[in-house]
């Protein structure tokens, strides 16, 4: 009986400390330290709010750079992959007609070898990333779509260099670019 | 792979090794009771916490009380955790106004978090509230670690001392991991991680309208303080859906980096407690040994397999289910280490690894969760095969079996049969249950080997307390909730209870001291004994499983044959 209760009590005293206090301390220390990182890197447009630095969106209009697939088309609620094995034929045809659809959308040749991330969807399908060169691959088709000059091209290029993020210390994770972010400032180019 | 890739995944061993004695050292520093510079900042706590429930950290108890005592909290924490799903929508701390949780999905989040599992049968964001992920899921965290590592203090203090019936105090155990290792390491992991960018706010979920024009309703919640603990713990439940991959649980390399970490870092360390605490470095050493082995002969494999070109997509990389970020080598570093250390976070979908690289997660949780495993429970899974190894060697040499010199008699090796046994036992035959029945077949997401493979995955994870999932299994059913609920039950249980047994009977023997015809367990001799014994105990008895499964998988997949 003596067990039976300090049993309750060992649990009452650590689900306030472990269940309220460590948490409401780290939300206290956080939001003085890193409020923006805290609150999501929330993105605003004037006071509106257009995004998460970190959460991706779709852009299927030929002014925007294209994300990678999503199994849920972006919209977090909740969050997922496709959960496609190595050979499920649903993925094997989703995957040729990407490659399809990539080549015609950016008027490229049929031989163009594709970033496997622009044909494959992501684990938690709001994958913020692309590769710099399947950035690379899309300028013609925004260039033409937006009636860019031969300097807004090399702004643009100029984009996609200042933003393409090298690994992380040198030598952690990989090459990428924000799509968000590059369309925002492909956005800016006039 | 590049030359960044080797980089990356050597500075992850050396790191490892580097911080498992430091911290392993500390930690045999509190469990023992001396002096260490916690004891400044936060003996107060653990004073209070004494003076609070009435603990007299003085008074140990025998085997079987230590048992009962362990048992009773976990299921007060079962309890609560239940009802909070259960009334969630009458509670406060629900922004979301997210609906009461249906009574099976509650029953097995309620087991799977208890027994340090954390498989996830739910969303997150679509169906816990803030105050059950805080007050209900982020406690047991602490709690379900704390009492893996109490279980392996108490087997400790069994193979260590001598003619006695005392194994320890279990409220002392519990609170000290608490506070001392895994509450610290937490706040210092958490607050990193927010400056990396993983969310931690009481906000309600933010609706933005995206440059297209479209709406986007953003996630928000106390995530970060969750996040550190479940790595650290081996828990491994995400507060999103899609876990570690999802970028407001791990968004840059270097929170990759860190949390992959803190996958391996507590039980890594606990091998040189170990060793310590038992009187022999050495022997912490041998453990550490076999289980690094283990580990990078899994990594070789699967990274050859993601890294191979295949006729179904040819030359390129399989991204399917992974992040941009964080490539091939970071995600099968990660799904390497999260099966072994029994933690089941993933920043990758395993569901759409190679089969191959998907089979070395399997074998890593088939074997007994003992490459690392969870905190406490990867080292007590471990002396249980180190209990076998001894006994089967003793038998081959017609010697009496000994162990820290204690004899291993009929009794420790039973128990350590039903340890071994039990989860195995839930793992097959509740998979073959699975795939004769309709309603176990019903949730698959991909046809052929790969759909077995997904029960497959399911059971072994449940039994092995990881709580990764080939995720395209719907699992949120009446049948998967309750058999995978029970089937994490019996392994949790179906260990923990022999392993205190063993430790109660261990207490009671005489040391024999060494001599020459001591059998050596701290040698390269034994640490092949070891594998070979893991492997064939582990291996043999999934190999016809797993042949029906990923391996006909990557034939059928080396043929270009999809389904």
């Amino acid at each position: 009986m003596k067990t039976i209760i300090i049993s309750f009590k060992i649990f009452l005293f650590l689900t306030i400390l472990t269940g309220i206090v460590y948490p409401l301390f780290i939300t206290g220390i956080t939001q003085i330290l890193f409020p923006a990182e805290a609150n999501g890197s929330l993105l605003f447009k004037d006071t509106r709010l257009i995004g998460s630095n970190l959460i991706g969106q779709q852009f299927d209009s030929a002014i925007y750079f294209s994300s990678r697939p999503s199994a849920i088309s972006y919209n977090p609620l909740p969050s997922g992959g496709s959960n496609f094995g190595p050979t499920n034929a649903k993925l094997d045809s989703l995957v040729t007609e990407r490659k399809k659809q990539f080549i015609i959308f950016n008027e490229l040749d049929s031989l163009t070898i594709i970033p496997s991330e622009m044909l494959f969807a992501s684990a938690s399908g709001l994958d913020p990333h692309i590769s710099p060169e399947a950035a690379l691959l899309q300028v013609d088709r925004i260039i033409k779509a937006r009636n860019f000059n031969k300097n807004q091209k090399q702004e643009l290029i100029q984009c996609i260099n200042n933003l393409a993020e090298v690994p992380q210390f040198l030598w952690l994770g990989e090459e990428r670019i924000n799509v968000l972010l590059l369309n925002l400032e492909t956005d800016k180019i006039k | 792979m590049t030359i960044r890739d080797v980089i990356q995944v050597v500075l992850f061993f050396v790191l490892l090794i580097g911080l498992a004695p430091i911290l392993g050292n500390y930690m045999s520093k509190v469990f023992s009771g001396a002096r260490h510079f916690m004891i400044p900042v936060l003996g107060w706590l653990e004073k209070l916490t004494y003076k609070f429930t009435g603990v007299n950290p003085e008074e140990e108890s025998n085997w079987k009380m230590y048992t009962f005592g362990l048992l009773m909290f976990n299921l007060i924490g079962f309890v609560f955790v239940l009802l909070i799903q259960l009334f969630q929508a009458q509670l406060p701390m629900n922004p979301a106004n997210l609906p009461n949780v249906s009574w099976h999905s509650a029953f097995n989040t309620a087991v799977s978090f208890m027994t340090n599992t954390n498989w996830q049968g739910y969303a997150g964001e679509t169906t816990l509230s803030f105050l059950v992920q805080m007050i209900g899921l982020t406690v047991q965290n602490f709690v379900s670690a704390a009492t893996g590592i109490a279980v392996l203090l108490a087997l400790i203090r069994g193979l260590s001392r001598k003619t006695t019936e005392k194994l320890g105090n279990f409220w002392t155990d519990l609170t000290r991991s608490t506070l001392y290792v895994l509450l610290p390491l937490s706040i210092l992991l958490a607050i990193v991680l927010v400056g990396q960018g993983v969310v931690q706010n009481f906000n309600t979920y933010e609706t933005a309208q995206t440059i297209q024009g479209a709406e986007q309703v953003i996630p928000m919640g106390p995530a970060a303080s969750q996040i550190a603990i479940k790595q650290l713990g081996t828990n491994g439940g995400g507060f999103f859906n899609s876990n570690s991959s999802h970028p407001f649980e791990n968004p840059t390399p270097f929170s990759n980096f860190l949390e992959m970490l803190a996958i391996l870092l507590i039980p890594a360390a606990l091998t040189y407690t170990y060793g310590k605490m038992v009187g022999s470095i050495r022997q912490g050493w041998t453990v550490f040994s076999v289980m690094l082995i283990l580990m990078l002969t899994g990594l070789t494999i699967s990274l050859y397999a993601e890294y191979s070109n295949n006729p179904v997509f040819g030359h390129l990389s399989l991204m399917e289910g992974k992040e941009t970020r964080f490539g091939i080598t970071n995600s099968i570093l990660w799904s390497t280490s999260t099966a072994a250390a029994s933690n089941g976070s993933v920043n990758a979908m395993h569901d759409s690894l190679t089969p191959l690289a998907g089979m070395v997660a399997m074998i890593n949780i088939m074997v007994g969760e003992v490459i690392f495993g969870g905190v406490g429970a990867g080292l007590y899974g471990m002396v249980i095969f180190i209990i076998l190894t001894v006994f089967i060697a003793g038998l081959m040499v017609g010697r009496t079996p000994e162990y820290l010199g204690k004899k291993i008699e009929a009794f420790e090796v039973q128990m350590a049969i039903i340890a071994v046994l039990l989860p195995n036992f839930v793992i097959l035959i509740f998979s073959a249950w699975a795939s004769v029945s309709n309603y176990g077949l019903s949730g698959l997401n991909n046809a052929g080997p790969h759909g077995f493979s997904e029960i497959l995955y399911a059971f072994s994870s449940a039994a092995g307390n990881n709580g990764s999932a080939f995720a395209g299994l719907n699992a949120n059913t009446i049948f998967y909730n309750l058999a995978l609920g029970f089937g994490m039950l019996i392994g949790r249980s179906g260990v923990i209870i022999p392993v205190l047994a063993i430790a109660g009977h261990m207490a009671k023997k005489k040391i024999t001291p060494v001599s020459a015809g001591t059998f050596r367990t701290d040698n390269w001799l034994f640490i092949g004994l070891l594998i070979s014994v893991i492997l064939i105990v582990g291996g043999l008895t999934h190999f016809p499983a797993l042949s029906l499964g990923p391996v006909t998988e990557h034939l059928l997949m080396n043929s270009g044959i999809t389904y």
